[in-house]
């Protein structure tokens, strides 16, 4: 009975999406009050039923309602609560009602937090998100419905879920990656909003802003706690795999952050207005494209789910109906947009530019390293993938000239600045990290290393520049508690994630570079040394979990004669699926992990084990966290309330 | 030329060299960074390269896979059910991989014509077959009909 209620919210959802998607559209365009005003019961009653749908299915999984294929394919009795309730989003049907329980989400979102947007702004926004939702919400009803049945005949018992996602990661990534994901169709239905009214002025780009925000917020969080769980849960001790549905996530990340910098500049000066508009398109786009990679299976990747051509075919024509259209659209009304304002050639303007056109050039390497096999298979030359050593290859250089140009940017005004000012207040932060950089090498390492001498130079770099200008807002301050009080959120939240990326690039350095790893045959009681720690093999025992059995290991880790920790890595064999997992057992710390994972059993109770020492690995999750932080408190300014009031007194007079 | 033009000449100049710049890059890192795949029978008629950086799939032959002792050196045989190709590894294999089951390795062919690879990898799923697999087998099994 649930799973049809299920179904048949979900069929509700899309009738009001349909309507969302016509009626306040057309009222905006023959501007009919009363039809606009439409746009807010609808998308409440959107976001209503879907989450009846969704609750519908949870439920399904909590009563172990096997006569549901989808609960029946991802799901077991033996499985913990908590993990019954993840694995709602564990595969293809679930994750993509979860992907439009988000849109609708935001939408109610906008609806409730636009108090200040003028009506027929707020009713093209919320009809464009609507349109977005239509097209999901079919998709999932025509092609992947989480609520089929197998009846009558339906199986006593679940196939269990991927051991591998049966892990927190798994519970909490995949809704942040979306949130990020879908977050972006706000910052797309603000542009194809302003583009269909004309009204391009900044006006779009300060109500878009701390939606765009708070969702680039999340995917970094969400790529952030990808990269963790890979760590730890995949049992290679690696963090980033360039991986097809990785690049996926990073591609509107990195457009993202650009959108984000040009609607700053968009905001604040009038300029960009055009390319803003284009990236706000192309970040949403990407995210679509990214969906596409995943659920298509036109790529081998760890995540691909059983994949289904139907599907891929489903999803390749929502692509090329947002991105024709709205490219379309654009280049129709985009000729009549004029900049505000000119600037220099060395201002904050140009700066912010080369930022962009730096992080979209990225955007588009990765693009093409992921595509190009598949251009490839298409013309028939071959079978092949591109390796790690291409992303890193164009990676490393081209992030590494833009770091300079961030550090640069701090001591930029806008329109215009001389270049001797840039001189005096930047050559003290140059040479000392410049000069620790150089000595970093020495003093961490045995010898210098140029990779060490880029890394840590340009982290400090952004680093000392970011607490250089923080400190020059003091100089003709009589108070420091005030100034501190002063500085706007959205300030403190650039410094933050200024700051992140510092500790990131530190992070990739130190473990790219410092870090040791070995797999050897170890029989019980040998010992093997990695980076000065001891590690003793003290044989394995047999333990039981919930739902699988499993061979645990203990080492004992010391480090000069002194006893540091001991660790129980796990070799598991969950018992419905019958299949191993590694699960890695990984003793944490700001400045090095010591990583264990078993590997097989060999005669005589020995086993391959794979020893790994991470230097300063946490830093680059605790960068990410940092940016996303940043990205957060942006959103806090009173700016945006205060504008928000403005512009409703102005629309209302 | 007015000012504005020529800083707008400027502008554009600067955007078709970079991008050009970038272009060649990505070029040459492609051409220096792809990995091609070949299959048992490939490999069998000699059409691998020797000493170059390449992916080998195939099903693991039963029985095939042998330990070293002292080590962790892997050897086992590769099939497309047609050809097979002796592969060898050493370290530690991932979960997923058995006796019978679809993986692919990258690494490169030796002067022997044995298979030195430096990375085994097989999916989380223990009915996946390797797409490039799957499709050189349904030509396979096309040739013979």
């Amino acid at each position: 009975m649930i799973p049809e209620l299920g179904e048949y919210a979900l069929i509700l959802a899309l009738g009001f999406s349909v309507l969302l998607a016509t009626i306040p559209l057309y009222g905006a365009s023959s501007l009919n009050a009363l039809w606009m005003e439409y746009a807010k019961p609808l998308a409440k009653a959107q976001f209503t039923f879907m989450v009846i749908s969704f609750v519908c299915l949870a439920t399904a999984f909590a009563q172990d309602d096997f006569t549901v294929q989808y609960v029946a394919n991802h799901s077991n009795s033996q499985l913990p609560i908590q993990f019954k309730l993840s694995a709602v989003w564990g595969g293809h049907e679930g994750s993509l009602l979860l992907w439009a329980l988000i849109l609708s989400g935001w939408t109610i979102a906008v609806s409730l937090f636009s108090r200040g947007l003028p009506l027929d702004m707020l009713a093209r926004v919320l009809g464009v998100m609507g349109i977005i939702a239509t097209g999901f919400i079919s998709f999932l009803l025509w092609t992947s419905s989480p609520f089929l049945r197998y009846l009558p005949r339906s199986p006593q018992d679940g196939a269990d879920l991927n051991p591998l996602l049966q892990d927190f990661g798994l519970i909490v990534h995949p809704p942040l990656l979306y949130m990020g994901y879908v977050g972006f169709s706000v910052a797309f239905a603000f542009a194809i909003a302003a583009l269909l009214s004309g009204r391009l002025d900044a006006a779009w780009a300060r109500w878009s802003r701390p939606w765009t925000n708070i969702a680039w917020a999340f995917l970094g969080g969400g790529i952030t706690l990808g990269s963790w769980w890979a760590y730890y849960e995949l049992g290679w001790g690696g963090w980033w795999f360039w991986d097809p549905v990785e690049n996926a996530s990073l591609m509107p990340w990195l457009v993202g952050t650009a959108l984000m910098h040009s609607l700053a500049v968009t905001e604040k000066r009038g300029v960009f207005k055009s390319w803003t508009l284009l990236l706000a398109i192309f970040a949403f786009s990407l995210s679509l494209l990214g969906t596409f990679l995943v659920r298509s299976g036109v790529l081998t990747s760890v995540h691909a789910f059983a994949s289904d051509p139907e599907r891929g075919f489903f999803i390749l024509v929502l692509l090329v109906l947002t991105i024709g259209g709205s490219l379309t659209l654009y280049a129709f009304k985009v000729p009549n947009v004029k900049s505000e304002s000119s600037f220099g050639w060395l201002s904050r303007e140009m700066l912010l530019l080369v930022n962009n056109v730096f992080l979209v050039v990225m955007a588009v390497t990765v693009l093409l390293g992921t595509l190009y096999p598949l251009l490839i298979d298409a013309l028939g030359a071959g079978k092949i993938s591109v390796g790690p050593p291409y992303f890193n290859a164009l990676f490393v250089p081209i992030m590494g000239f833009m770091v300079v140009c961030m550090g640069l940017s701090s001591a930029a005004r806008w329109r215009n600045t001389p270049l001797k000012n840039i001189k005096k207040q930047l050559l003290l932060p140059a040479l000392i990290s410049l000069a620790i950089g150089f000595i970093f090498p020495f003093a961490y390492g045995d010898g210098f290393s140029f990779r060490v001498f880029l890394g840590i130079s340009l982290s400090l770099w952004i680093m000392s520049t970011v607490l250089h200008e923080f400190k020059a807002k003091f100089r003709a301050n009589s108070s420091v508690l005030a100034k501190l009080k002063q500085l706007s959120p959205s300030y403190y939240g650039m410094m933050l994630a200024h700051l992140g990326v510092a500790v990131t690039a530190i992070g990739i350095t130190l473990v790219s570079v410092y870090s040791e790893e070995r797999d050897m045959r170890m029989a019980i009681g040998d010992t093997i040394e990695l980076a000065d720690y001891q590690f003793k093999f003290l044989g394995t025992k047999p333990v039981t979990g919930a739902n699988y059995v499993a061979d645990q290991a203990s080492l004992e880790i010391s480090l000069a004669g002194e006893a540091v920790v001991t660790l129980h890595p796990e070799k598991r064999r969950y018992n419905v699926k019958r299949s191993m997992m590694t699960e890695a057992s990984i003793d944490a710390g700001l400045f090095r992990d010591l990583y264990i994972a078993l590997g097989e059993p060999l005669a005589d109770g020995a086993w391959a084990v794979r020893v790994h020492y991470k230097p300063y690995v946490r830093w680059l999750w605790l960068g990410g966290l940092l940016m996303s932080l940043g990205g957060i408190l942006t959103v806090f300014d009173k700016r945006y309330r205060k504008n928000k009031v403005t512009t409703s007194g102005a629309a209302h007079a | 030329m007015t000012p504005k033009r020529q800083k707008r000449l400027t502008i554009i100049l600067a955007i078709v060299l970079g991008s050009s710049l970038i272009v060649g890059l990505v070029m040459y890192s492609l051409n220096q960074n792809i990995n091609l795949f070949y299959s048992a029978s490939q490999i069998a008629q000699g059409e691998a390269p020797v000493g170059a950086r390449i992916r080998v799939g195939g099903m693991v032959v039963d029985g095939s896979v042998k330990r070293a002792t002292d080590s962790l050196r892997v050897s086992f045989a590769l099939t497309d059910y047609e050809n097979t190709v002796n592969v060898v590894f050493t370290g530690i294999l991932p979960d997923l991989f058995r006796e019978g089951q679809g993986i692919i390795a990258q690494g490169q062919m030796d002067k022997k014509g044995i298979f030195q690879a430096v990375e085994v990898l097989a999916k989380h799923d223990e009915n996946y077959m390797p797409p490039e697999i799957a499709e050189t087998m349904k030509a396979k099994q096309e040739a013979v009909k």
